[in-house]
This record gives C-alpha cells, sequence and structure tokens, in this order.
C-alpha cells in the first residue's frame, strides 16, 4: 500500500506546483501591480497607491463599460439558453445516431480557432457579406442591412461562439432526465406549459445553471469579438484591459480592472455552487 | 353492469409489426381487469393508447360513451400508476399526491383533504413530508397509487406496479391493492406477466397473445376451462394427453383414444370421430395409487422426481407410453407420512369429469 500513497502524493505534489506556478504567482503579481504606481518609462514604480481603483470606481466610463459587458454577457446568455433549450431537448429526443452526428456537428466549429471563426463572422455578417447577399437575392431586402460594427453583430459573434457551452451542460441533464416523470406530468393533466414548468424546467436546472455559468463567465472576458465585429465603439472590459496593457501601457489600472473581474466571476461562481448545493441537498 | 370502457377494433404496429390486432373490450364499473401475457404481447402498448401516450392505427376507444382518441392525454379522466413509479424527485410526498389537484386550481382546504385523506388510504400519511427518494420500493409505490387516485379517475391503470418489488412485500400489496380497489370502486385495468398475481386479483382476466385476445374469463374460467392450447400453457402448470376421438357419445361426453385406451371425457365442443385432440390435466387433478386399483382404468408409470413443497408433494412421473406429467398432492391428515421413492411404481388417473379437450392446434 505504500507505492498509491506515494504515486498519489507525487501527483498533488506536480498539481500543486503547477496551480503554484501558473496560478497563484501570476495572480499575486496581478494583484501587486494593481497597488502599484504608474510610469511611463519603467511601466511601474514600486510604490504603493490605490489609485487604479479610485480611477475605477469613481470616473463613470468605466463603470459604464462593465455595465455594458455585464448587460452583453447577460443577453449572450439568455440568448443560448433560450436557443440552446430547445436544441438540446430535440437532440435528446433523436435516435442515437441521429445523436451522435448532431453532436458532432455542434462540436466540430471548435476545431477552429475561435479568433479565426469570429473573422469569418465578418465574412457573413458584412455589407457584402453571405447574409446580405442572400436577402437581397430573396428580394427580402432592397439595401444591405447594416449589421457590422453594431451591438447585433458582436451579440452575434457571441452567440456562435458560446452556443455549444450552452447546449453541452444541457443535453447531459436533459438526456438523463426520465422521461416517464413528463408522460406522469401529463396523465396527472398538465399540459406543455405547465408539464415545463413543473417537472421538465425543475429538474433540468441544474443543466440550465451550469450552462448559464459556461457562458457568461468566458463572455465576460471575450474582448477580440467586440473588437472584430463591433468596431473601437463597443468597449468591453476584455477591451479596457488589453488597452491599458498594450496601448495605453497603464499597467496598475489593467491590473485592478483584471482583479475587479475576477472578484466578480468569483462571487457569481461561489453563489452558483450554494444554489447547486441547495439543489442536491433537498434530492438527496 | 354498465361498461365504463369500450375498445373496439383497436389496431396498431410499430414499423410495420403489428403489436394490436382488432382488439376489443368492455371494462365494467368498478371492474378489477388484468391484462396478462408475455412481454411483447401488446399489453403495455393497449395501456399506452388508453392513457393517451400512443395513438393506434385504427380503432375506437370509447369512456363513458365518448370519444377518449381525441382527447389529449391531460384531458382523459383515466390515470396511470407507472413500472417505475415516475415519482417527481423535486417534490414531496404531499406535493406529488397534491399535483394533479393543483393543475385543476382546486382550493388549498379542499385539496389538503383530499391529499390526506389518498395517502391515509395507502397507509402513507406520516410521509407527506419526506422526499420519494427517501422512501422505500413498496412506499413510493403506495405514493404512486395516492398520486393517481386523488385524482378520481374513471379508470386506473397499473403498468406492473409491483413487478420491482420483492416476493413477499409484492404478495402483501397484492392484497392491499385489491381492498383498495374495493373501497375505492374505481375501474382498474392491471398489467402484468406474473399468473399467479392475475389469478389472486382480477376479476376477469384478458389473456394476450401476439397483440390478440387469447381468452377473455374469470380466473376460475381461465384457469379451469382454458380455451386453447395457449391459455392452458400460460397459466399454470398443465398436463397434455394427446389423443384421438373414437366415438361421439350424447350429452357432451365423447370417447377418446390415449395411447391405445378408451377413455371417456366430458366436453361441451364438438368433435367428429377421428379428431385428434389433447386431454388437459393440472398436476392437482390427478390421482396416484401405488398398487392397480380395480374397475378404473389407469395409465403405469414410475417416479421420477419427487419434492417436498410444504404443504404438497409434488411428483414427476413418467409414463410407460413415454409421457412425462406433474403432479400435485395435498397432504392427507390421516396419513402424513405419505410419501414416494423415486423409481417406484405408480397408477395414475384422474378425477372423473376435471379433463379439459381441446383440439390438437399441431395437426
Amino acid at each position: 500500500m505504500k507505492r498509491p500513497d506515494k504515486t498519489k502524493a507525487g501527483i498533488i505534489l506536480l498539481i500543486s506546483g503547477w496551480f503554484l506556478l501558473f496560478g497563484v504567482i501570476p495572480l499575486l503579481l496581478l494583484v501587486i501591480t494593481s497597488f502599484l504606481t504608474m510610469d511611463p518609462a519603467d511601466l511601474v514604480k514600486l510604490s504603493f497607491t490605490l489609485k487604479a481603483y479610485s480611477q475605477l470606481f469613481i470616473e463613470p466610463g468605466y463603470i459604464i463599460i462593465f455595465i455594458r459587458s455585464v448587460k452583453l454577457a447577460l443577453t449572450t446568455t439568455l440568448l443560448c439558453l433560450v436557443l440552446g433549450y430547445p436544441f438540446a431537448w430535440y437532440t435528446a429526443q433523436m435516435a442515437p445516431k441521429w445523436r451522435t452526428s448532431t453532436l458532432i456537428l455542434l462540436m466540430i466549429p471548435f476545431w477552429t480557432n475561435s479568433l479565426v471563426r469570429t473573422y469569418a463572422m465578418r465574412m457573413v455578417l458584412g455589407a457584402h457579406g453571405i447574409l446580405n447577399k442572400a436577402l437581397l437575392g430573396l428580394g427580402l431586402i432592397h439595401t444591405p442591412l447594416r449589421i457590422m460594427y453594431t451591438d447585433y453583430a458582436v451579440l452575434a459573434g457571441l452567440f456562435y461562439l458560446m452556443l455549444p457551452f450552452m447546449v453541452l451542460p444541457l443535453y447531459a441533464t436533459i438526456e438523463k432526465l426520465d422521461f416517464h416523470l413528463v408522460e406522469a406530468a401529463r396523465d396527472l393533466g398538465a399540459g406543455a406549459v405547465s408539464s415545463f414548468t413543473k417537472v421538465i424546467f425543475p429538474l433540468t436546472l441544474p443543466g440550465i445553471m451550469a450552462g448559464c455559468v459556461m457562458v457568461f463567465v468566458p463572455t465576460m472576458g471575450l474582448y477580440y469579438v467586440a473588437s472584430l465585429l463591433g468596431g473601437a465603439r463597443q468597449l468591453l472590459v476584455g477591451n479596457l484591459i488589453q488597452q491599458q496593457f498594450l496601448n495605453a501601457r497603464n499597467w496598475p489600472l489593467g491590473s485592478a480592472t483584471s482583479i475587479i473581474l475576477i472578484i466578480f466571476m468569483a462571487v457569481m461562481l461561489i453563489g452558483y455552487g450554494l444554489l447547486l448545493r441547495r439543489f442536491s441537498q433537498k434530492r438527496e | 353492469m354498465e361498461s365504463v370502457l369500450s375498445i373496439g377494433g383497436l389496431g396498431k404496429s410499430f414499423s410495420g409489426q403489428p403489436v394490436l390486432q382488432d382488439f376489443n373490450l368492455n371494462v365494467k364499473t368498478s371492474e378489477f381487469i388484468t391484462l396478462l401475457g408475455p412481454s411483447g404481447c401488446g399489453k403495455t402498448t393497449l395501456l399506452r393508447i388508453i392513457a393517451g401516450f400512443d395513438r393506434p392505427d385504427t380503432g375506437t376507444i370509447l369512456l363513458d360513451g365518448k370519444d377518449l382518441l381525441s382527447l389529449p392525454a391531460e384531458k382523459r379522466k383515466v390515470n396511470t400508476v407507472f413500472q417505475s413509479y415516475a415519482l417527481f424527485p423535486h417534490l414531496t410526498v404531499f406535493n406529488n399526491v397534491a399535483f394533479g389537484l393543483k393543475i385543476k386550481k382546486i382550493k388549498n382546504r379542499e385539496l389538503q383533504t383530499r391529499v390526506m385523506q389518498a395517502l391515509e388510504q395507502v397507509k402513507m400519511k406520516e410521509f407527506a413530508q419526506r422526499y420519494p427518494h427517501q422512501l422505500s420500493g413498496g412506499q413510493q409505490q403506495r405514493v404512486a397509487m395516492a398520486r393517481a387516485i386523488v385524482n378520481r379517475p374513471r379508470i386506473l391503470l397499473l403498468d406492473e406496479p409491483l413487478s420491482a418489488l420483492d416476493a413477499r412485500l409484492r404478495r402483501a400489496m397484492q392484497m392491499e391493492l385489491k381492498k383498495l380497489q374495493r373501497e375505492i370502486g374505481i375501474s382498474f385495468i392491471f398489467v402484468t406477466h406474473d399468473q399467479e398475481e392475475a389469478l389472486s386479483m382480477s376479476d376477469r382476466i384478458l389473456v394476450m397473445q401476439e397483440g390478440r385476445i387469447a381468452q377473455l374469463g374469470t380466473p376460475r374460467q381461465v384457469y379451469e376451462e382454458p380455451e386453447n392450447l395457449y391459455v392452458a400453457r400460460f397459466i399454470g402448470d398443465i398436463n397434455f394427453f394427446p389423443g384421438e376421438i373414437s366415438k361421439t357419445v350424447d350429452a357432451g361426453q365423447v370417447e377418446v383414444t390415449i395411447f391405445g385406451r378408451q377413455i371417456k371425457a366430458q366436453t361441451e365442443r364438438q368433435f367428429q370421430p377421428g379428431d385428434k385432440v389433447v386431454l388437459l390435466l393440472r398436476p392437482e387433478d390427478l390421482r396416484l395409487y401405488e398398487q392397480p386399483p380395480k374397475d378404473i382404468k389407469t395409465f403405469a408409470g414410475t417416479i421420477v422426481e419427487r419434492s417436498y413443497r410444504g404443504s404438497t408433494l409434488d411428483t414427476l412421473v413418467r409414463l410407460d407410453d413415454g409421457l412425462l406429467l406433474t403432479t400435485c398432492e395435498f397432504f392427507d391428515e390421516d396419513d402424513p407420512d405419505f410419501d414416494y421413492n423415486v423409481g417406484q411404481r405408480v397408477y395414475i388417473t384422474w378425477v372423473k369429469g376435471w379433463e379439459v379437450v381441446l383440439p390438437d392446434e399441431a395437426s
């Protein structure tokens, strides 16, 4: 029994080391940087200040960017949920062989870099893009729609990138749902709407919550979709961080923004964890 | 008695495979009717069609004289007890039972009374605030019953509700289910593949064979007067004596040649001399003698195996003519030591008039 213990200790050490090196230390550096003073010559000066944070909380521009990011991430999450739920539902009802092919079709775009796919979205949404050409060809519109560089373009791009993150957890829960329960609900007089609200929705709630977290959290940090499809006008938290580090060379402000974003997401994840625990406690 | 449910000419196939064919049935008020058959005989499909989960290809179903098939499942005054119980895992026992009443927007006070009354009927009142996973299989079964009967359906459909329980609990639940059915007076359509369960609970048994009715009758009729070899074979143990009609006598009597012996047999059926027939005899109808009795025609044989069953002694006898018979004798108070040795010679006959004569389907 000694050997497995040794192996176990080794694995734990390896993971802890990896986590320390690539997780904890960079995060600490980020925290430290956020409290330092900006210096145009040497990037940062080693003197403590709360300037970056006060800037973030006092200047309304930053708060507006943050609120806009939350709104966009929420809208994306909601869109993914509303369109992804039926998709996951019908996929789970399919015959097994169709199920697999549908899920593979959903996953295939994953194998391409998401930046490349965002560029591809420009080809679709642009003034001379596929979408406009199709609509013009069908005679549904007479002048090309201006989609690129609007909130809709950003939303479309985010939706396209994030949909699988919503569908997969939903599919996993729906597939496990005992369909007899739906029949039982109907047997007891529940129509389609009550069957959904009283049985299907509460029983698939863990999947819904998981999907929402998996879409919302990364969406908050995605910046290239907004800059490629939304142009310079649609600044998000991600863009702000990128600009502070690369253009404005204000590392303390960039770090402080990152810390705030991390705290915000951590609170969300903890909330999700608590909800999930309450949910499973009720059933165990 | 009036019929609650009338099924006429029902047919259903799945991808070209017929599951129900020209199926007719009338269920009377307060009747306990059992659909009995092996898996795949169409009994569950029939239940699902009545409940509204499957649509038949042909035929009609009337509930209290009104068309049922045009209604969706949620509008039918029919409730189901599922084989897996299908209790809602996120709801307490109380809320599971209240589910149907809440949908119907029953006022809180009446809802409380009716739910608690239903839970009382299945002896689950103390468990109202538990969740299904905190209950045993038998308790879940009771909750499933309560959840169905609280809606006061015209017909209760039960899809092998006892199959997940162990033998002892099963027997106890059979008694309770039957008692409950008598008390609430709802017609039950009960699906099972367990013939003992069917015999002990039902008012009528419907034996199904490949989507058709093999026989419909009281448990006694089905057991004692099977209408065909399928039913005879499916319900209980039975012995088949192959024979040929040698003479038809008046008043429902025929003479049959079995292994070269002329035997008189009772039957209501019409036969012609020369017809190939089978004489059916239950193990308990056979009589064994250790010495050949006088004045009675017997079949001689040898004991192949004996097994003690507590109240009965079951034996396997190989006739000299080659036929293997199972017999079942009750212990006699006057002779508590009675037993056979393997290899012992015995002489077999049966109680006159207890035989059933059926045409041999193989010929």
